[in-house]
């Protein structure tokens, strides 16, 4: 978390705000530290405060996104539209909530714009999904053009904006009627997420709902979380283009240097259009656990997208759709303070770590 | 046999076979079909067949 926002949420702790919803005097406080945050939000990705909504998680704002869309729509049909690399938790809704309808990407991970407009126009589609940025490869969707294309057909898009907001100017972001993000992928805490629905949008709670928020999710909003997430929001659009200039040359580096000294590499997504701080490549014959493990005993934190390291059997479906090498994968996301030396180090340590890996497995 | 065991004893059995001869591969590994047509680009071999799971790879180089 970034320090700003995290000594934010210490001190909303301390305030000791109350449920917004009372007359109190800790209410009151609470509801206005509520509003503010409303503000930020809107103001980021230009719309208004109302249409802010804090939920609990990103997938439950995406599962909330797309699910509300197919209820609101049901008269229309049950056709969800997604791309082959969104977030597992946007195919998993529109699997449960509707028919789920793929539209596959190419080598760099972007999505076939034609496909797009043959799936969006198909009669019944109550729904499309892309994200702004691939949350494991980085790629940047054309989004503008996607979002045209649902404004002519008159389909409702959901707009993923997780791995972009705060690093991705949004704010005048146009065509999307709902659009999800999460706090931790900016540097906030884990525990908020965002859905901002627009005014006009048919779109139905998914859940029972109470008076909170607008009536569109329930419960009483954690404050000093959500004012904290604000503060990291806040924070990218303040000081975020330096560091956004920071990312994206060393991940420039880190690409170049991972090619020229690993042999047998094969580095994933767009090497241009992207965002600044995530990078994805894999290792030929390395498995991804024994590599991250590795990697982390020299002191580095990565994910991976290979069947043998992550939560289940089966390998990343956004490196499978891509054509992607799945096994040896590490995935990178650099933060608000990875210095320059902290990759140089990396890309010394690396190379000898996947020969000795490669080494043992007698694979060369 | 796990990743990424399949794709390695592919990479050791392909100088095995001459060149145009067609390698066959089992493996009900979920991550071969992908992991497999990924190490055909990168190493310039063609991938005939991917048919879980059994997999059919031409040697070309």
């Amino acid at each position: 978390m970034l320090a700003d926002a995290r000594e934010a949420w210490l001190g909303a702790q301390q305030a000791g705000w109350g449920d917004p919803a009372r007359l109190h005097r800790r209410g009151r406080l609470a509801a206005q530290a509520l509003d503010q945050a409303r503000e930020v939000v809107a103001a980021a990705v230009g719309a208004r405060p109302d249409e802010v909504i804090f939920t609990a998680s990103g997938v439950h704002a995406s599962q909330a996104a797309v699910h509300g869309l197919a209820l609101g729509r049901r008269r229309v049909g049950s056709r969800i539209v997604t791309t082959a690399i969104d977030h597992s938790s946007v195919l998993a809704t529109a699997a449960a909530a509707g028919v789920h309808d793929v539209v596959p990407v190419d080598h760099e991970g972007h999505v076939d714009l034609e496909q797009w407009d043959v799936a969006v126009g198909s009669t019944g589609t109550v729904a499309a999904c892309i994200q702004v940025a691939n949350h494991e490869v980085g790629t940047l969707q054309p989004y503008a053009e996607a979002a045209g294309i649902c404004q002519r057909l008159e389909v409702p898009l959901v707009l993923d904006a997780t791995s972009a907001l705060g690093r991705t100017d949004l704010s005048d972001a146009a065509g999307w009627s709902v659009l999800t993000a999460w706090a931790g992928a900016f540097g906030g805490p884990a525990s908020v997420g965002i859905l901002v629905i627009r005014k006009h949008v048919r779109w139905r709670a998914p859940y029972p709902t109470d008076d909170y928020q607008g009536g569109r999710w329930p419960g009483v909003p954690d404050v000093p979380a959500i004012y904290a997430a604000a503060v990291a929001l806040d924070c990218w659009l303040r000081d975020g283009p330096a560091v956004v200039k920071r990312q994206y040359d060393l991940v420039d580096q880190l690409r170049a240097g991972i090619v020229a000294h690993v042999p047998d590499v094969d580095v994933a997504g767009d090497p241009v259009r992207r965002v600044p701080h995530l990078l994805t490549f894999s290792a030929l014959y390395v498995d991804g656990e024994t590599l991250t493990l590795e990697l982390d005993k020299a002191g580095f934190a990565v994910a991976s997208g290979s069947a043998c390291s992550a939560s289940s059997e089966h390998p990343s479906h956004v490196l499978a759709a891509m054509g992607a090498l799945t096994h040896g994968n590490v995935r990178i996301g650099l933060t608000w303070t990875t210095a320059a030396a902290e990759i140089s180090q990396f890309l010394s340590e690396l190379p000898p770590i996947v020969a000795r890996i490669r080494a043992t497995v007698g694979a060369s | 046999m796990k990743c990424p065991r399949p794709i390695i004893e592919v990479g050791r059995r392909i100088s095995e076979v001459s060149v145009g001869a067609v390698l066959e591969l089992l493996a009900d590994d979920p991550a071969a079909g992908p992991d497999l047509a990924a190490w055909c680009r990168m190493r310039g071999q063609t991938l005939l067949a991917s048919d879980p799971p059994r997999f059919l790879v031409r040697r070309e180089s």
